[in-house]
């Protein structure tokens, strides 16, 4: 009766794609968690990304998903670096408290 | 057909509530883990989906190196008991109900977006990677990825390469006090500085600190 096609995955996409950035607007506390969205964030896409595929009988969508991942990993390490940087010169990552640019 | 049905409502129905929990949960060790679980439930879906390759390479490069790595990271920089609330920031911030008031504008984008979408169907067999069904997915993936995507493939793998070499430079630190090589001074000494002729007289010793 319930048939999974399409819309199911496109649907799950966008429930996990709108948590992603609703814990970038709302989160005040912690910077990692903000990475941990952005990586929500990029895992939504590739649901789509392969739902497509799978749909449309193209390999395409999958390739783009590997290039995503690596560029995914290498965005996750990049950040944790400037965190780890950030947390040494300053002393904390409380996003509250980060405002060294007065924006 | 309706196993296939249940199985995809159980992982998404999971995945949906573990990303929750990776922005909810007061503890950052604890979104770790939801995020581990996030991303072992997805790829769940892709095998599920028939794309296996992706799902293993999800499961190897998210739970064996990304979600590792975010542990690794809460663990130095001893901010798990941070707490993480929501909802609570200073007075004179008015992000919290634009913030809402944006997501909540995105997703309905979204819904409507995929609700009104139709696919032709004379798109369908139209791709030029198409998968056929005598060979495995890893195999198709490789057919087009070391041929089409060749240039694609190594610059993936120089991104890679920078962010290695980039995570390394920002986190080099120099410690004073501690003793280094250095190649280059190591190398280039030469007999005359480094070998001293002294004539040593009888109950005197020598003086060796330089």
């Amino acid at each position: 009766m319930f048939e999974v096609d399409l819309g199911h995955y496109l649907t799950l996409g966008a429930i996990i794609f709108t948590i992603g950035v609703v814990g970038i607007f709302l989160n005040r506390k912690n910077i990692i968690v903000i990475l941990m969205s952005i990586e929500l964030i990029l895992l939504a896409v590739n649901i789509n990304l392969v739902a497509f595929s799978m749909y449309s009988q193209d390999i395409t969508g999958q390739i783009f998903t590997l290039f995503i991942l690596t560029v995914a990993a290498a965005e996750a390490a990049i950040g944790l670096a400037i965190i780890v940087v950030y947390y040494r010169n300053a002393g904390t990552i409380r996003v509250e408290e980060i405002d060294k640019l007065k924006g | 057909m309706i196993a296939h049905s249940i199985f995809f409502f159980a992982f998404a129905f999971i995945a949906i509530i573990s990303a929750i929990m990776v922005t909810v949960s007061k503890n950052t060790v604890h979104s770790v883990f939801f995020l581990i679980l996030d991303f072992i439930s997805i790829s769940c879906l892709f095998i599920m989906m028939g794309a296996e390759f992706l799902g293993m390479i999800m499961l190897i490069v998210y739970v064996g190196a990304v979600a590792v790595l975010f542990l690794f990271v809460v663990m130095m920089l001893n901010v798990a008991k941070q707490s993480n609330e929501w909802f609570k920031s200073s007075s004179r911030s008015s992000h919290i109900p634009i913030g809402l008031l944006v997501s909540i504008i995105i997703f309905f984008e979204l819904i409507i977006v995929i609700g009104g979408w139709k696919y032709k169907p004379e798109l369908v067999n139209n791709s030029i990677n198409s998968v056929s069904s005598e060979i495995t997915n890893t195999h198709s993936i490789g057919y087009v990825l070391y041929t089409d995507y060749i240039h694609l493939f190594q610059l993936s793998g120089m991104i890679l390469l920078v962010a290695m070499i980039g995570a390394i430079v920002l986190t080099f630190r120099k410690r004073s006090g501690i003793k280094r090589q250095s190649y280059f001074k190591q190398i280039s000494r030469e007999r005359s500085e480094g070998i001293e002729l002294v004539d040593v007289k009888k109950n005197k010793g020598v003086d060796i600190d330089v």
